[in-house]
């Protein structure tokens, strides 16, 4: 692999890793059951990831 | 959408690739053999912590290669045709099947902290050898597995929690039992790693700063991440990491400034500080403080976890402590009491064996894999990942003079305050550090004091920073890399304070629930209030008490903070056996229950020790017997200096020895439980019914993916 490469895969990773790809997934699934409705704006999607991450708690080991 | 396609490696010549496995893997084998072998021979003479660190990976290697393989093929048996819960369920938030590289360090962030980086520090105090030889079979044979095995058995069960699966397979006074022990031990857990904190951070502005400055920081992050730049997590956490680094340059200029004064907090001051912002981090959104939080602490753990371990083997440092010191025989070491067996295995948990795993793998990350066969990857492997987390961990601390190690890591009550005070305790234990050294040491990683500094946490960042310098600055980055680990720390620490509260808050709401139906409702604020303030005020509690205890906090709580996580680990493997033998596995039930056997040795063993010992160093009871008779006749026995301190040691050690005796009685329930579930089904001529979810069959195909995108597949 060169270097842009490297690049791709980590930032790939790093967008994986955090989350912050979801949005991409989200839309597109969106797509695909609801073809008709309007994609959710990031804005509307964050409020509702954290809504939901405020009811799910994740425990941190030690 | 993803990008970029990564090239699968195919499937070799079958002939070729065979003998070239065989040539890797007999290296692997040889080198592994050969650098065990310089550690047990070496006696008497300094060897590098390069053979810890090839004796470690070589022992990883072959147990990830075969002994995970036949737990793989020979007892859990996955079928990558069978749908994950993650592909039938598929929802897009909890459910849903993700890359495993991806899942792998998802789950490695959840399962690692503090724990592997404090344990091998005071369990140093018996030798680097001992514990080195705890950690790597540990985790081969009882940790890795407890991960791997909880984790399938979740998966097949829709990512049920570990308490569930006990209320199942066990019955409803083991399932009980099992909860109300997690969620005591919880409680402890809280209290012993804010106290690490509070003993990093006391009297030292630099450190007290740079960690303060983390909640203004998560602030600013979260509302960047949330108000400006929504979801724009990885540019966030950048700028967050780069404040951070900031925040700890600027800890040194502080230190030096008229503020030193504002942030130089004495013990006390700083528990009432954490227990106010672990309540607040628990009720505020989470957007706020917590995500923004989780995300740099994830950031700094990885880095710096890759950075220590190439320190590690570019700086090949030399072991100063004894391979096995006298403290392992005679138990009477300064830094926790008792012999080698059974409190060296308590000693070091996280790493060898740890029960909380259990609670990770049995959640989160069962809902997230996309094929059976990837438990193997993500359970075993993220185990062994941060089983050398802890080898790196003992390396450093088994590099510092055991002179400065036991100035740091002996009771305050028996180094005195003073640096002469220090230097004589430290002859008395037969070991060497003139006051002058001591002083310097101080000064060079720019603490006023290194004098009984106990918690594992700043001798950690002592041993970091030398390696580090070593590579990176030279002496003139001493005091920067002290405090950098000691930032890292906190903040991993702090992270699992703020998500153990709210984990918490909701347990016990859950439970509160079933008595008054209100406190059950997530989203009453009263109800949110209460439980947050109660679940604060009971690790906030062990929190003072350890920062003001005369015998030394973490002298006397770690032990107690040990035996809890290994017996949830027990708890755990008892789940895991009892559901091997119920689906007709008896012959393969010795995989989880010979480190069931050997875990439930050693936490009992140590809580008898802890509960019956005549010795009042080792025995909760017999202290108590001793400090109450001397009260009664007016005496001030030492390290106590008054009246009060008397009476809080009697009340300390009557509170710990009760909850050791608690948590037995609670895991023998659990354990008795389990063996009639088990003779039962041994007996029952036909087999049980089974509690998995049915197959359905996969519609993903390996290594192709089908239609249907995965989270975080390249596609």
């Amino acid at each position: 692999m060169n270097a842009r490469q490297w690049a791709r895969a980590v930032r790939w990773y790093l967008r994986e890793l955090t989350g912050e790809a979801d949005y991409d997934r989200h839309c597109e699934r969106h797509r695909r059951h609801h073809p008709l409705a309007p994609v959710p704006t990031r804005r509307e999607y964050e409020v509702q990831r954290t809504r939901h991450r405020e009811t799910h708690p994740q425990g941190r080991c030690c | 959408m993803p990008t970029s396609v990564l090239p699968e490696t195919g499937p070799e010549v079958p002939e070729k690739s065979r003998m070239r496995s065989i040539v890797l893997w007999t290296t692997v084998a040889l080198l592994g053999a050969v650098a065990w072998g310089v550690l047990a021979l070496a006696r008497g003479e300094e060897i590098s912590a390069i053979w810890l660190v090839v004796a470690a990976l070589g022992s990883y290697a072959i147990a990830y290669r075969f002994y995970s393989r036949f737990i793989a093929r020979r007892v859990l048996k996955p079928d990558d045709r069978r749908a994950t819960p993650a592909e039938r369920l598929d929802d897009g938030v909890d459910f849903q099947p993700t890359d495993r590289r991806v899942l792998l360090g998802h789950h490695f962030a959840a399962i690692a902290g503090a724990g592997p980086l404090v344990g091998p520090v005071l369990a140093a105090q018996m030798g680097y050898l001992p514990g080195t030889l705890w950690i790597v079979a540990g985790v081969i044979f009882a940790g890795a597995v407890q991960d791997m095995v909880v984790l399938f058995l979740s998966m097949r069960r829709d990512g049920k929690s570990l308490g569930q699966m006990a209320r199942d397979e066990i019955g409803r006074a083991g399932g009980g039992a099992a909860l109300i022990a997690v969620f005591t031990i919880m409680i402890i857990l809280l209290g012993v790693l804010a106290l690490v904190v509070v003993n990093a951070l006391a009297h030292s502005p630099w450190g007290t700063f740079s960690v303060a400055m983390t909640v203004p920081i998560a602030l600013f992050m979260g509302f960047w991440m949330h108000r400006i730049r929504p979801g724009r997590v990885v540019e966030t956490s950048l700028i967050g990491v780069a404040l951070l680094l900031l925040a700890i340059a600027g800890g040194g200029w502080v230190q030096n400034s008229s503020l030193a004064d504002t942030f130089t907090l004495s013990p006390t001051t700083l528990v009432f500080c954490l227990i106010g912002y672990g309540f607040v981090a628990s009720v505020l959104p989470v957007w706020m403080l917590l995500a923004p939080r989780d995300y740099l602490s994830t950031f700094m753990k990885i880095g710096t976890i890759a950075l220590l371990a190439v320190g590690v083997v570019v700086a090949a440092p030399v072991m100063r402590a004894d391979a096995v010191s006298e403290f392992a025989t005679s138990g009477a070491g300064p830094v926790f009491a008792g012999s080698l067996f059974p409190f060296l295995f308590i000693t070091i948990a996280c790493g060898a064996l740890s029960g909380f795993h259990a609670l990770v793998a049995s959640g989160t990350t069962p809902k997230l894999i996309q094929k059976e066969s990837q438990v193997r990857m993500i359970g075993y492997g993220a185990m062994l990942m941060e089983s050398f987390v802890a080898i790196m961990a003992l390396i450093a601390a088994a590099t510092l003079e055991p002179g400065l190690y036991y100035a740091m890591n002996a009771p305050a009550g028996l180094l005195g305050t003073t640096a002469e005070s220090a230097s004589h305790a430290v002859a008395g234990l037969g070991f060497t550090i003139t006051p002058d050294q001591l002083t310097q040491a101080a000064k060079a990683v720019e603490e006023q004091t290194l004098i009984a500094r106990s918690g594992g946490a700043p001798t950690l960042a002592v041993g970091m920073s030398e390696i580090f310098s070593g590579i990176f600055g030279g002496t003139a980055m001493k005091a920067f890399w002290y405090h950098f680990a000691i930032m890292f720390e906190a903040l991993f620490i702090l992270t699992t304070v703020d998500a153990g509260t709210r984990v918490g808050r909701f347990m016990l709401q859950d439970m509160l629930g079933n008595v008054w139906k209100p406190i059950g409702r997530v989203n009453w604020k009263p109800g949110i209030w209460l439980c947050s303030g109660l679940v604060v005020a009971a690790w906030g509690y062990f929190l003072y008490t350890g920062a003001t205890d005369p015998l030394g906090g973490i002298n006397q709580l770690f032990p107690l903070f040990g035996i809890a996580n290994q017996l949830l680990a027990a708890i755990a493997l008892t789940v895991c056996t009892t559901i091997l033998v119920k689906s007709g596995r008896l012959r393969w039930a010795w995989v989880t229950g010979a480190p069931l056997v050997w875990v439930v040795a050693v936490t009992f063993t140590a809580g008898w020790q802890k509960v019956f010992s005549d010795d009042p160093k080792v025995g909760f009871f017999a202290q108590r017997a001793r400090y109450a008779d001397a009260l009664d006749a007016g005496q001030v026995l030492p390290p106590a200096k008054t009246l009060d301190d008397m009476h809080t040691v009697v009340t300390n050690s009557t509170v710990d020895g009760v909850l050791i005796t608690l948590f037995l009685l609670l895991v023998t329930v659990v354990i008795v439980n389990a063996a009639v579930v088990c003779v039962r089904a041994v007996r029952s001529r036909s087999p049980l019914p089974t509690t998995e979810t049915p197959y359905v069959e996969s519609r993903i195909d390996m290594p192709e993916q089908a239609d249907e995108p995965l989270a975080g597949a390249r596609l």
